[in-house]
């Protein structure tokens, strides 16, 4: 049971994934994913019906914290490594079209 | 002919909780502060920070879902919602899609005495955003992270409201139902209640739903209903036309009156939700629940019947004063500092709701202390000072929040309280004036008005008026 | 004999004994590494000067009674993937090229009270994905057994430099066998502690279930008392685990009587070398000899668990890396039209091939209409292989088998055919998916003089019977360091 990829997916998973292949690589990409599904197809095999998933390996419940503030400023950390920063602020391309 | 329409309308409410710090950390959720002050590596998405649930998060959810009539989700989880914004530091959203902490609830509306439940789908608990502020200098957008990680509840709401008052009457309803809680203060000019309207209309009578729009970037009631109005109209316009709504969302322009879609190529909308693997489940036992409740505030219905019980005030009364829980606050405390209910409730009616309205102000942002109208009444009660002098000293309360008898005191407003000198005056007055006197023999009542006038601004409106009019009474008797 | 040739411990002993001081020991350690460093390649950066600040201070504590564990004073490594605060932290990725943390991972801050030097970070296949550290963004690491082979991975840089002697010990991450593989390729000894014993707090996030810090080190003793001093229950982790004891140290035991050990008859079917087999087999008979009672059994599900795996660990990985987009920290693209552009640009330019192939599989797997049947499938399947283990560990106190079935392969052979490489990790990756604890220690060597590995798998929380075990069975044998690692400052 071979899995196709076609052009289109990739590109959508590309605007998901945010990344940007070149031609050469969405090729090998279409190639590597078509065979790891294929691969991971093979859970098929198993009946899993009735199965709860299992997120967590253990049965630990709630972790809390309680409400009460245990930070100061911490702009000077935050922007430390800021590619670009202003105004105490991080610099992004503008986000209103 | 036009058909008659009917609006569909379900609501996704976002309500930032009144916690004092951030629901994955430890940093402060108060408002303002410079850019990125309250941050910490957690709420800015730092390279290998985890996320440590606030346990005050989870019990203000669960206390809004009981007052909404919700079934309790006695194990819930949290997912992450994926998608690339700037506003979200990594890139994923920790929020509730396969098990919201509250499901299946309903709130009574009341619109112009016709009731209706509104059902809530879901409560959920979710992470707020950072801030973007836009440059118009540079272009560029600048990112500021202390709103990142503070804690928000999302109440979605079923397809079950048909107008924009509808609406307004739901959002009024949670608002109380959540401001008595003490879990938000709600204000939606602040955004600490933000209301998203998903909107389709269809035929009058017709059972299928139409295509729906989500509208974004409603922050007052009055923008909620312009912009209720203003997609029903659009989308009546495209289906008239003979065109499709396109299933989208679209942010409202408030000031333009027009909403405007936000679609793109890169926002694929798809979230691939997944459990969040750094935060483990939230267990809520029936002992738990148990505790929530009886810690529940008495609710507004439960206080009008008490307030009627107890302090016999008129029905419109006890509507306005509980409409607001900061005011049924300020009213009850200053009840309990001695003063009577009704001259209490009377302030809050006359020259609060006055000053109020004048100054185009909530209920919600009156700011004066029950001890300064519990002393002013005091003083009334006391002919300390007289009711106009006290309405004038209650705007200042009102306004500065001032402390009644030292305002008094230093600006000479007592009352003359010593009846001898105010008979010494009323008698110049009347010795002053031999033509009322005259007049008011001769059966001309309304002279005694102008006497009383007189002497009011003789002792510079500090008399007693009551007093004024029995001395001059016994005077004019004598004459 | 060295000073590079101690242990931990038998440093930390000699430390406290004053026969030796830290800066001594650090001095000999960062020798070692400007000998070895060009042909080894198992550190992304070190830093020579605040290391030797870092054991001025730490021999003064020592001297002053601050620092009294048997690990004060000892030098070593820190895989790059772990924060370390004012130190770049890169997890061998462009994308993070220079990213300085202003925090420190809890492991680290454990490590920090214990008195311990931090030499460098070491290298790692990029974000810990890969099996040979080849992925890395910074060149390959070499096994310092034959310089043309692959150290192993993703902790490939931490296992060389231990085996080379460029440091005493070092810290790795274990998500799918990451610690344990190239601790069985570089001939030393490396742990996967139960998931939640150690601290995740600053390891930057591959797979989030899955992911454990752990130690890597020449001998199970050491690697018990370093693992006694990073673990720890820590708030700041949820998944954080409050164990009733961490005296890891009280199992250096060398008796094994009556102790059940299970073989999986599975775990030696088609695919493994014969000559790992017949070592790892000789093993078994060892601790057999010492009284073990060894019994082989059908562990079954052994082939699903690698689908399950990188189902779950590109899901988790696709969105854990989503946050790298050059707005915080790290790389930015230099040129980009916008802010999607800029997005892409920056994860494309940032990322390596490896990295992309996951994150673009993980990305798919969650994506609308694929979620049921592939990401839910294989946590049910996660659920199945945790139940077979639980069977196994009604009867058995552990589990013995091959860490992987090779020795090392050679440098650029491995990332042609990743389904191949990603069969290497056969035996190692169930552990993870059921949070178990695992041991990796040397057990012999090929015909071409490399090491190979014998694993240990203890039911959950059970750390203690296979360091109890492992170390009965390193009673039997000799340490034994490659060529490279000898020289440096004799003591």
């Amino acid at each position: 049971m071979a899995n196709h990829i076609d052009d289109e997916t990739i590109e959508y998973v590309g605007i998901l994934a945010k990344l940007e292949l070149s031609g050469e690589e969405k090729e090998q990409a279409k190639k590597d994913m078509e065979s790891m599904l294929d691969y991971v197809d093979k859970l098929n095999e198993l009946d899993t019906s009735g199965v709860e998933p299992m997120s967590h390996v253990f049965p630990v419940r709630n972790v809390f914290r309680e409400d009460v503030v245990t930070n100061g400023d911490g702009s000077e950390d935050t922007l430390a490594n800021a590619p670009e920063a202003q105004d105490n602020s991080f610099v992004v391309p503008r986000t209103i079209i | 002919m036009r058909k008659q329409y009917e609006a569909v309308i379900g609501l996704e409410v976002h309500v930032e909780l009144a916690t004092k710090t951030k629901i994955f950390c430890g940093c402060s959720t108060e408002f303002g502060g410079a850019p990125n002050t309250h941050t910490c590596p957690v709420c800015t998405g730092m390279p290998g920070s985890l996320p440590v649930l606030n346990k005050q998060v989870v019990e203000y959810a669960v206390a809004v879902g009981l007052a909404a009539n919700c079934d309790i989700t006695q194990n819930c989880k949290f997912d992450r919602k994926n998608y690339f914004y700037p506003d979200n530091p990594q890139n994923y959203q920790i929020s509730q899609l396969y098990l919201p902490i509250c499901r299946n609830g309903k709130v009574e509306i009341d619109v112009d005495g016709n009731k209706k439940d509104i059902r809530i789908h879901e409560i959920h608990m979710e992470e707020d955003a950072g801030k973007l502020i836009h440059d118009p200098w540079t272009g560029d957008s600048l990112v500021d992270f202390n709103r990142s990680g503070v804690p928000l509840i999302e109440i979605v709401s079923e397809p079950d409201m048909r107008s924009a008052d509808e609406v307004i009457a739901y959002l009024e309803k949670l608002r109380l139902i959540i401001q008595y809680l003490g879990a938000s203060d709600c204000k939606l000019q602040e955004g600490s209640m933000r209301a998203d309207v998903n909107l389709s209309v269809r035929e009058e009578g017709a059972e299928e739903f139409g295509t729906r729009t989500e509208m974004k970037n409603l922050n007052s009631f009055k923008a909620i209903k312009r912009a209720i109005e203003g997609e029903m109209e659009r989308q009546i316009d495209l289906i008239e036309a003979g065109e499709e709504v396109v299933q989208e969302t679209r942010r409202w322009d408030d000031t333009k009156g027009e909403s405007f879609a936000m679609r793109s190529k890169e926002d694929a909308q798809d979230y691939r939700y997944f459990p969040d693997p750094d935060l483990v489940p939230v267990e809520i036992s029936d002992e738990w629940i148990a505790q929530i409740k009886a810690a529940q505030p008495e609710f507004r219905d439960e206080k009008k019947a008490r307030y009627k019980e107890e302090y016999d005030l008129p029905d419109y009364d006890i509507d306005i004063i509980t409409g607001s829980k900061h005011m049924a606050d300020l009213f009850e405390a200053t009840i309990d500092l001695g003063s009577d209910p009704k001259e209490v409730s009377n302030w809050v009616m006359g020259e609060t709701m006055r000053l109020v309205n004048e100054s185009e102000m909530e209920l919600d942002d009156v700011a004066f202390a029950p001890e300064h109208l519990a002393k002013l009444i005091e003083m009334i009660k006391n002919n300390e000072i007289n009711r106009k002098v006290g309405k004038e000293v209650f705007e200042k309360i009102f306004r500065e929040n001032i402390d009644p008898a030292a305002y008094v005191e230093e600006h000479g407003l007592k009352s003359m309280s010593d009846e001898g000198a105010l008979r010494a005056a009323i008698e110049k007055i009347v010795a002053e004036n031999p033509k009322s006197v005259e007049d008011f023999k001769s059966g001309k009542k309304k002279a005694k008005g102008f006497l009383v006038g007189q002497t009011m601004k003789a002792t510079q409106g500090k008399a007693d008026p009551g007093i004024v009019n029995k001395i001059l009474d016994e005077i004019l008797s004598q004459i | 004999m060295s000073i590079l040739d101690c242990t931990a411990l038998e440093l930390g002993r000699k430390i406290k004994e004053k026969e030796i001081t830290a800066v001594e020991a650090t001095k000999a350690a960062l020798e070692q590494m400007k000998a070895v460093e060009d042909k080894v390649h198992g550190f992304v950066s070190y830093d020579e000067e605040s290391a030797l600040k870092r054991a001025e201070e730490v021999q003064k504590g020592i001297e002053e009674g601050k620092y009294t564990g048997p690990l004060a004073g000892v030098p070593m490594a820190i895989k790059d993937n772990i924060c370390t605060k004012g130190y770049a932290t890169t997890c061998s990725s462009r994308i993070l090229e220079n990213f300085v943390p202003t925090y420190s991972a809890q492991a680290v801050e454990n490590l920090i009270e214990a008195g311990v030097i931090f030499l460098g970070k070491t290298n790692m296949d990029e974000f810990a994905m890969g099996s040979t550290t080849e992925t890395s963004a910074f060149g390959e690491t070499k096994n310092p057994w034959n310089l043309e082979k692959v150290p192993g991975g993703s902790s490939g840089g931490s296992a060389a430099a231990v085996a080379a002697n460029e440091c005493f010990m070092a810290l790795g991450s274990d998500t799918g066998g990451s610690i344990r593989q190239p601790a069985s390729y570089c001939g030393v000894t490396g742990m996967k502690p139960t998931y939640g014993t150690v601290s995740r707090y600053g390891l930057i996030a591959y797979g989030s279930s899955l992911d454990q810090i752990g130690p890597i080190a020449k001998d199970v003793s050491d690697c018990a008392a370093l693992l006694e001093v990073i673990a720890s229950h820590d708030p700041k982790d949820s998944t954080s685990i409050g164990r009733d004891e961490y005296d890891f140290t009280s199992a250096l035991v060398d008796d094994v009587k009556g102790m059940k050990i299970g073989i999986p008859k599975d775990y030696f079917g088609e695919g493994l070398d014969p000559e790992v087999k017949d070592a790892v087999l000789a093993a078994a008979k060892a601790l057999e000899a010492k009284g073990a009672v060894v019994e082989e059994f059908e562990l079954g599900l052994v082939d699903y668990a690698i689908p399950a795996y990188y189902v779950i660990a590109a899901a988790e990985a696709s969105s854990n890396l989503s946050r790298f987009d050059g707005v915080k920290y790290g790389y930015r693209a230099k040129e980009y039209e916008g802010l999607h552009n800029m997005y892409k640009k920056t994860r494309s330019e940032g990322f390596g091939a490896e990295v992309k192939r996951r994150i673009m599989l993980g990305s798919f797997v969650l994506s609308s209409g694929y979620y049921d049947a592939y990401y839910l499938k294989a946590l049910r399947t996660k659920a199945l292989i945790k139940k077979e283990f639980d069977k196994a560990f009604e009867k058995y106190d552990m589990i013995l088998g091959p860490v992987a079935p090779t020795t090392a392969p050679k440098l650029g052979e491995s990332l042609s055919d990743p389904i191949k490489m990603y069969l290497g990790d056969i035996y190692t990756i169930s552990v993870n998916l059921a949070g178990l604890p695992g041991i990796s220690l040397p057990c012999g060597k090929d015909k071409n003089g490399m090491p190979i590995g014998l694993q240990l798998i203890g039911d959950c929380f059970q750390e203690k019977k296979i360091i109890q075990a492992a170390y009965a069975f390193e009673q039997t044998r000799e340490y034994e360091a490659p060529e490279i690692a000898k020289g440096g400052a004799r003591a």
